[in-house]
């Protein structure tokens, strides 16, 4: 195996724990406004993610600069292809971030409503825009010769991705409620897991439907041959379980299976890429893939060698701080958001 | 405007904006530290009361430099491709490292303190504050290596159409880094202590509740501020004379010295006429820039048309002129606030040693105006090394014009820099109403004994 193939592994790897770890804070950010009838319980379900939202940031954060540095043109060709939709998502990113801080800061109803639906939004733009991203990048996006991305913004969003929207926007839903079960209680909890329950439906179908029209938007299907190895069946046989632990109320199953079903269908959607990139619809020799976008040797090294030193490390703290907010929240809880 | 302009000015306004919030968590987050140390070791709860206090404010400003930070991550890549396409090889590592080594280590532990105070022992508790801090002061080291790359570009060969990188070892050790680095660290600690300063002299002439807190902090501040101004300035002179040997003509547009000279004057006010490159009215001290260029009183400084008659050889024909207008005058801000700083926490000093400054009313109130001193001279300190470098993007090797996404259209980039600078603009009073409701408020110690009446009031339940 060379450092291309393990840096595309480690970014690979670092998506998927974002998507993972961020994607239940979108959901349950979605969930707010639905699940959250007063202040109180509004302020006990932001505050379940409350400690460890931004640390779940940091994932996309360093899978970006990792792109950066070992796949510069990766990054170049991708940001500024997707320029107005990157856009919306950083606004996107921004409101949510102050909101989580500002909220609580004043008593005013008028304040919290409105740092409210910065959260609900700040959620829902992204856990969509994703799905649309990760459909254009295997669909196939017009990039030139040059690798600039030639297609402006409309293009985007074509039938295909907006399909993958939906499905990383209901499964991103359905896995905060399953996080949020393992976070609340009381009659919060009881209407959590109620409402969970009608969200499974909702995310099979859309995730369903991505895989079909899937067979006709892109080449996944005869990359990935008749046998498509291990990761699709056990994303499918996860949301699946997902579904049956939820209607049985155990939460912690539950969650673990959509945790499952979200790694399972990145890593598929990893191996239809690799080893491209992106794939170029205007030409296959104009894709960029793991050996004509990176960096050279020596910074691929490097840049294994502290990954090699601090991943461990990074783990290990995220590890310990998820264990020292391990229980749950009760509406006598102390609040800090 | 083209898309080059609306792109840089896009860069210019979100990067002044993140560092608007970045001074302060690096020198807040040690201070807050420090507190908290304090406490742990005496156990005295006024030491408590102040880390909560600041570190409320600590927590608003956070938020902002997190949010207005996720778009510098992406910008690189959206405005500025060719950018990322030649210098990617060296340039992304740095800031890959930034968020492995520093991000994740700040928000972790940030979100341990907020959420941690009965959930962790009080030691644990300290320590990550100082691993907050660690965390921020590490990020600003890993960014000013890449842009250290920029300014001073080393531990690289050109191959393949692109810079890549050849020496690890030698862009950790770049010079740059280590005249630059001091010089935001030390400019953090002074943004962070006159910010304390002013809200504590306020609350000292207000005679708000709680005294001990505001005159700890108080002389905290002005002890923190004499460390921070003092290192701030002299790191400055390093850099300064740094700048004359390798980026000469940023400085002499920071000097508006139109010809070589030796000895050379310092410029005292010069109004210029750029385009013709002379002086319409200058007050200049002599010898003063060789002095400060060379510690002696002779020495060449070269001026703007020799080094661009230089460069056109050294490069081809070109521009090869910083906008000077720009260069002088925030060079001419950021030294003069600075100065002014060095004053106010010097007087601080003088009145704090005589025990009489809680009577010195309009001292309270400069002390409180102070806090505008450090933002001036971050922004307009990282202006002036921004601009002064242009025409490069990468000093010697590539132009800023040579840099930016050519995918991106006019339209695209007019309508981002509108959408960003609006928002910025709401959030920005967003963050300065918080800002002040928390200044204003106070710690939260229980105002002095209660009386009856009122404690039967509060839970509605007789005594
Ligand atoms: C509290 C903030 C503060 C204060 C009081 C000063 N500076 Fe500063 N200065 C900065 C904050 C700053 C900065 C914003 O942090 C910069 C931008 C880039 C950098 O390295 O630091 C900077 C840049 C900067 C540069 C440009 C370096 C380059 O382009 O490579 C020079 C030459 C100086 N400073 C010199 C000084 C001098 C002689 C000062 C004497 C009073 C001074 N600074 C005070
Ligand atoms: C690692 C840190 C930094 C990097 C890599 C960096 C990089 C860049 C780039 C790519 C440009 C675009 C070229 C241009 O517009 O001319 C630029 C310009 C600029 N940057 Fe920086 N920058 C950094 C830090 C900062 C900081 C902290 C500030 C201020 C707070 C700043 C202020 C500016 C300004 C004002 C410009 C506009 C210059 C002009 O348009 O002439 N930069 N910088
Ligand atoms: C132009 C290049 C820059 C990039 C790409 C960048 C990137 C970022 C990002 C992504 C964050 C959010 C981290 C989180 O979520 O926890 C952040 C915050 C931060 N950045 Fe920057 N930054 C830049 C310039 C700078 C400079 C020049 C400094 C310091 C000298 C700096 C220091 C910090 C610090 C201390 C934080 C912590 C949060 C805070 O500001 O309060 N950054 N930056």
């Amino acid at each position: 195996m060379d450092l291309n193939i393990l840096w595309f592994l480690l970014i690979a790897v670092l998506f998927i724990g974002f998507f993972f770890l961020e994607g239940f804070d979108y959901g349950v950010g979605i969930l707010l406004p639905i699940l959250g009838k007063d202040d109180s319980q509004r302020r006990q379900i932001i505050n379940s993610i409350g400690p460890v939202w931004d640390a779940n940031e940091v994932w996309l954060l360093t899978a970006g600069g990792a792109m950066f540095a070992a796949f510069p043109e990766w990054y170049a060709t991708m940001f500024s292809g997707f320029y107005l939709a990157l856009v919306l998502m950083l606004l996107a990113l921004i409101v949510r971030g102050v909101a989580f801080e500002f909220r609580s800061k004043d008593q005013h109803p008028k304040w919290r409503a409105t740092w409210d639906w910065c959260i609900f939004i700040g959620s829902f733009v992204p856990a969509l825009l994703w799905g649309v991203a990760l459909g254009n990048l295997v669909r196939g996006v017009p990039i030139d010769g040059d690798m600039n991305y030639v297609g402006g913004f409309w293009n985007l969003l074509n039938p295909y991705a907006l399909l993958g929207g939906l499905a990383t926007l209901t499964l991103f839903t359905f896995h905060g409620a399953a996080f949020l079960t393992l976070k609340l209680s009381g009659e919060l909890l009881n209407r959590t897991q109620a409402f969970a329950k009608r969200l499974w439906l909702p995310a099979v179908v859309a995730v369903v439907l991505f895989v079909v029209s899937g067979y006709w938007a892109t080449d996944i299907f005869t990359r990935l041959g008749v046998n498509p190895g291990v990761a699709p069946v056990i994303a499918g046989a996860a949301l699946l379980a997902a579904g049956y632990f939820i209607m049985k109320n155990r939460g912690g199953w539950a969650f673990f299976m959509t945790g499952l079903t979200i790694a399972f269908s990145a890593i598929t959607l990893f191996m239809g890429l690799y080893p491209r990139v992106m794939v170029s619809s205007l030409s296959a020799d104009w894709s960029l893939t793991i050996y004509n976008a990176s960096s050279s040797p020596y910074t691929l090294t490097v840049m294994s060698w502290i990954a090699l030193i601090f991943v461990p490390i990074v783990l290990g703290y995220t590890i310990w701080s998820y264990w020292v907010f391990r229980k749950r929240i009760h509406s006598d809880t102390e609040l800090e958001y | 405007m083209d898309a080059l302009m609306l792109a840089r000015l896009q860069f210019a306004i979100t990067t002044v904006y993140h560092f608007f919030f970045v001074p302060l968590t690096l020198g807040l987050s040690i201070f807050l530290a420090i507190l908290e140390t304090i406490y742990v070791r005496t156990g005295d709860e006024k030491y408590k009361r102040m880390v909560k206090f600041w570190g409320k404010l600590f927590l608003i400003n956070f938020a902002m430099g997190v949010v207005t930070g996720i778009v510098q991550e992406f910008q690189f890549g959206m405005n500025w491709s060719e950018y990322s396409r030649f210098v990617g090889d060296i340039f992304g590592a740095p800031l890959a490292i930034e968020a492995l080594l520093a991000f994740f280590l700040e928000s972790t532990f940030l979100g341990l303190w907020l959420f941690g105070w009965d959930k962790l022992s009080k030691r644990v508790h300290a320590f990550t504050m100082w691993m907050v801090a660690i965390g921020a002061n590490i990020s600003a080291l890993w960014i000013l290596i890449a842009n250290s790359f920029m300014q001073e570009p080393v531990g690289y060969v050109l191959r393949n159409g692109r810079a890549e990188m050849n020496d690890f070892f030698a862009l950790l050790t770049n010079p740059h880094v280590w005249v630059q680095f001091p010089h935001v660290f030390f400019a953090g600690v002074t943004t962070a202590s006159l910010f304390v300063l002013g809200i504590s002299a306020f609350h000292l002439l207000r005679k708000s509740d709680d005294q001990p807190v505001w005159h700890s902090s108080f002389r905290f501040a002005i002890v923190y501020g004499l460390i921070g101004v003092i290192l701030v300035i002299m790191q400055g002179h390093t850099q300064a004379q740094h700048m004359v040997k390798n980026q000469p003509m940023k400085m002499a547009a920071a000097e508006a010295l139109w010809d070589s000279e030796d000895p050379a004057a310092m410029s005292l006010f010069t109004w210029g006429d750029e385009k013709n490159r002379r002086d319409v009215f200058a007050i200049r001290i002599p010898d003063l820039l060789s002095i400060l260029a060379y510690n002696r009183t002779t020495g060449e400084v070269k001026g703007i048309n020799q080094l661009q008659a230089e460069y056109e050889l050294k490069y081809g024909p070109g521009d090869y002129v910083p906008p000077v207008a720009i260069t002088y005058w925030t060079f001419r801000m950021m030294v003069g606030s600075g100065m002014l700083m060095l004053l106010v926490v010097l007087m601080g000093l003088y009145f704090v040693i005589k025990e009489n400054y809680q009577n010195r009313n309009w001292f309270l109130k400069l002390a409180l105006w102070g806090i505008a001193l450090p933002y001036i001279a971050n922004s307009t300190g990282w202006i002036m090394t921004e601009v002064g470098r242009q025409p490069w993007i990468v000093f010697g090797l590539q132009k800023t014009a040579d840099a930016v996404s050519p995918s991106v259209s006019t339209g695209e980039v007019l309508f981002s820099l509108i959408v960003f600078t609006l928002l910025y603009g709401v959030l920005m009073g967003a963050d300065i109403y918080l800002l002040k409701k928390f200044a204003l408020l106070g710690t939260d110690r229980p105002k002095s004994e209660p009386p009856v009446e009122s404690l039967t009031d509060r839970f509605g339940v007789e005594l």
